[in-house]
């Protein structure tokens, strides 16, 4: 799709066919209608403002995600440095790589996303005062905070917590030699997901409902910002995927403490014959994986619209195929569902099988590949403001297309069985949906941060934080992939005296421990950041990035209660008329009538008047 | 994964369908101006249902549920292909179970068609009924699992046991769950002054709607755990070969 050039008064369409599955909701909502917190435990804590439900959701995930960086730092000191911290044995290396894995896929990024800027931008985005079911979304936000603190809870326990991998696979994850297998480890992770997949519902239910329902007038679907989009959809997909970990777990619970075999094989345990026969593991992966690919998407979809909104604001710019950007995120969405196998390739598949789900996701690769030229292309003669939020967003895109380049590699049959289960998995992994959706956050957060505390976040703080993660990132990577060539094994506490490995690999991995370190102390200053802002930061005023979307056009900064005044606002266009000719500014807000523009347009002189 | 996968199809087929109607092929940066889909033609208003974020939230709700007894079901055929599959005789008490939770669906069906007809005084005798039946459903449903244990099909005996166990466990959680639901809306039948009757109604349509659901997902579990779907697949099965 090519953007048609556009004049200084764009022609009105009138859509030729009206959409009879919504109608907008009164432009005046009665006081009464809303909810009105009465106390302090109301407002704040128990609360069903979205707004602060978003909070509530990122300060979680940012603490639970702090813990899964300092077992990295713990992890990555083992495997640099062996022997250093005394109290690091296999066991407690297993426990670490699995709760930082589980925690930062499920608990950080997934909640992050959609919990946190899922409730505070799609009703701000959409002109809606809430969210559709605002006791459910307060519901949502403590039974996942229940799920964090059962997560939290197995650190405490007896045996600590599971040291599976976080993919949990049977029959290891439950049998005495695995960390937590026999004692309560797995049992609260198992325990924790399904709460988590509970809560998440919740809010799933209530962001697609607001998406449907709760759009302001003029709000078409097509007007919507791509974050909205990107959030809708990956809620979506989760709503229909986090049943398949729901099942996975609950069966396993079944296993582990009713002794049933859905996933337990017959086998011998320190010289015992077990109670379990005839089960299949691999019928646990299907399960987790039908959940655990679509959750790839599920975390990258709303980077994908963020970074969109925040390319085509700081560029100034309009987002260069609005329309293939919007099919892309549902074509994503659709065929995420169907690669799941890939991740199954050397558990014995059939070969047609390992062809099929190859091709599919090679098949992916397009609509993805589609929105990074069209993210280059927005770039491109664009007038690119290299402001904090821009840098994180250049700087997921290039990550991306180079943790996706991997991926492709990995897609392949042949070239993925001698790649399994090496450093070159893990540093793919790590690329494409580790660093990539974190960068997006983070750009996130300061191209927001403005609009929900009304202060601007510290430049000088804000370019050290950016440049030592991306440049340190690649640091750690890049030479993680090398390690995978070598034959690296990824899940191994130490390599001992491996003779494929040579001494020049143990140097990289004491270098990447280091630049590990390094990286996770940025984050450091990053949240100091956060907190110094809120205090000293500049005075942001209300749009402060002149951005076109609606969440910046609020009465107040931050928004109040309600969202908005009286009246809802009324939306005239889509969400990115930037550097419209001949236009007053070089941004049009999506609820500024039709006829402003245009008088503003004639006051303006001409050039060379 | 054929299961899943089917569910899913349908599921991507009612998304194609809904986003066919939202002008996806349009090209919003030509268009200025509210586009009101509020207001039909002569700028009338359209009539919208009280109840549309709810129906809707139900809706998608089904779909999470449909999804996971679909994966269910997915992973009932996937194991079952195991040689140590031994499935235990359907009781008929589940037969009666089964009856008892049709029965309990057509009242609350009822139910919610005397409520909309302003027929208060029946439709608190129907709801009765109808929560009355469902408890007895669940009752049933224990009772199959004291009969299974005493007749010796333990759930750890063998997996087709275990499964008929967890296919009764998450049903049953589910039909608790809209008790919930339900008590709620009796509740607000007895204070109906405050809660208004147009809400009252509403919330009852989507209680049966999801009773309906339950009993259409029992009915499906039903056909594979008597195997009657078996019965389906052999009897197709000698035509294509």
């Amino acid at each position: 799709m090519v953007d048609i050039p556009r004049g200084p008064t764009p022609p009105q369409i009138i859509p030729d066919t009206v959409p009879p599955d919504y109608m907008p909701p009164p432009a005046e909502v009665k006081e009464v209608e809303l909810y009105h917190a009465h106390s302090w435990i109301t407002k704040y804590v128990f609360c069903q403002d979205a707004k602060i439900i978003a909070l509530q959701y990122a300060g979680t995930a940012l603490a639970i995600g702090f813990v899964a960086l300092v077992l990295s730092w713990l992890m990555r000191l083992q495997l640099g440095f062996p022997g250093l911290l005394a109290f690091i044995d296999v066991n407690v290396y297993y426990q670490f790589i699995t709760i930082h894995g589980m925690v930062m896929v499920i608990y950080l990024i997934t909640a992050i996303f959609l919990g946190g800027f899922g409730n505070y931008l799609i009703p701000l985005m959409l002109g809606a005062r809430d969210m559709a079911f605002p006791y459910l979304n307060m519901l949502s936000y403590w039974v996942y905070l229940l799920a964090v603190l059962m997560l939290v809870a197995s650190f405490f326990a007896p045996g600590g917590p599971t040291g599976a991998g976080w993919t949990l696979y049977p029959p290891q994850a439950i049998l005495s030699g695995t960390p937590g297998g026999q004692q309560s480890g797995i049992l609260l992770m198992l325990i924790s997901l399904i709460l988590f997949v509970a809560g998440f519902t919740m809010g799933g239910l209530n962001y697609v409902v607001t998406v449907l329902q709760g759009r302001t007038r003029g709000m078409t679907l097509m007007r919507m910002p791509l974050t909205v989009w990107g959030i809708f959809t990956a809620t979506v997909m989760a709503l229909l995927a986090f049943p398949a970990l729901f099942v996975a777990c609950v069966m396993m619970l079944f296993d582990r403490l009713l002794g049933t075999s859905f996933f337990m094989p017959s086998l011998v345990e320190m010289g015992q014959h077990l109670k379990y026969g005839g089960g299949s593991p691999i019928l646990f992966q299907h399960l987790f994986w039908f959940f655990g690919h679509p959750e790839v998407y599920i975390v990258a979809l709303p980077a994908f619209g963020i970074v969109s909104d925040l390319i085509s604001t700081h560029a100034r710019k309009n987002i260069f195929g609005y329309r293939m950007m919007v099919w892309a995120i549902i074509a994503i969405g659709a065929l995420s569902f169907v690669v799941w196998a890939h991740h199954m390739y050397v558990s014995g598949m059939n070969p047609a099988f390992g062809f099929f789900f190859a091709v599919t996701t090679l098949i992916i690769a397009i609509p993805t590949a589609i929105k990074v030229y069209n993210w280059v292309l927005t770039l491109w003669r664009g007038n690119i403001h290299l402001t904090i939020p821009m840098l994180f967003a250049i700087g997921f895109i290039v990550t991306f297309v180079n943790g996706g380049l991997t991926g492709l590699f990995l897609g392949n049959v042949v070239v993925d069985v001698p790649l399994s289960d090496t450093m070159f998995v893990v540093a793919h992994f790590h690329m494409v949906m580790g660093v990539a959706p974190i960068l997006v956050i983070f750009g996130a957060i300061y191209h927001w941060y403005p609009k929900i505390t009304g202060r601007m976040m510290n430049e000088a703080m804000g370019q050290v934080h950016f440049w030592v993660t991306f440049a340190g990132a690649y640091l750690i990577f890049f030479p993680m992939h090398y390690l995978g060539l070598l034959g690296v094994p990824r899940r191994y506490y130490e390599m001992g005296e491996t003779a494929f490995v040579p001494p020049s690999a143990h140097t990289l991995n004491e270098f990447i421990t280091v630049m590990a370190l390094i990286v996770g102390a940025a984050q450091i200053l990053f949240v100091f950041n956060l907190l110094w802002s809120l205090r000293y930061g500049r005075d942001a005023g209300p749009n402060p990035w002149q951005a076109t979307t609606l969440e910046w056009q609020t009465p107040q900064t931050p928004p109040g209660h309600g969202n908005w005044g009286k009246e809802l606002p009324a939306v005239y266009r889509w969400a990115y008329d930037y550097s419209v000719p001949g236009a007053p500014e070089d941004f049009i807000p999506q609820n500024q009538p039709p006829q402003r523009a245009a008088t503003q347009a004639s006051l303006q002189p001409a050039p060379g008047e | 994964m054929v299961g899943i996968l089917t569910f899913l199809a349908v599921v991507t087929v009612i998304i194609g369908w809904y986003l066919s109607r939202q002008r996806l092929f349009s090209k919003p940066w030509l268009e200025v101006g509210v586009i009101d889909e509020a207001f039909g033609a002569g700028g009338q208003p359209r009539s919208e249902p009280l109840d549309r974020p709810a129906r809707l939230g139900l809706g998608l709700f089904l779909a999470v549920a449909g999804s996971l007894f679909a994966l269910l079901i997915s992973a009932y055929v996937m194991r079952r292909q195991f040689p140590d599959w031994q499935a235990p005789p359907v009781s008929d008490l589940l037969w009666f179970n089964t009856g008892v939770l049709a029965a309990s669906s057509l009242a609350l069906h009822v139910t919610q068609r005397l409520a909309g007809s302003g027929r208060w005084d029946d439709a608190k005798l129907g709801l009765f009924m109808a929560v009355s039946l469902a408890l007895l459903f669940l009752l049933g449903q224990v009772l199959v699992w004291r009969q299974m244990t005493a007749a010796g099909y333990l759930v750890a005996g063998n997996p087709a046991n275990a499964f008929l166990y967890l296919i009764i466990t998450l049903h049953a959680l589910h039909l608790g769950g809209g008790l919930v639901a339900l008590g709620r809306n009796a509740l607000r039948l007895r204070h109906m002054e405050e809660a208004g009757q147009a809400r009252v109604s509403a919330g009852l349509r989507l209680c049966a709607v999801y009773w309906h659901f339950l009993l259409v997902v029992w009915l499906v579990m039903l056909a594979f755990l008597a195997q009657w779907v078996d019965d389906v697949v052999a009897f197709c099965g000698q035509f294509l070969t």
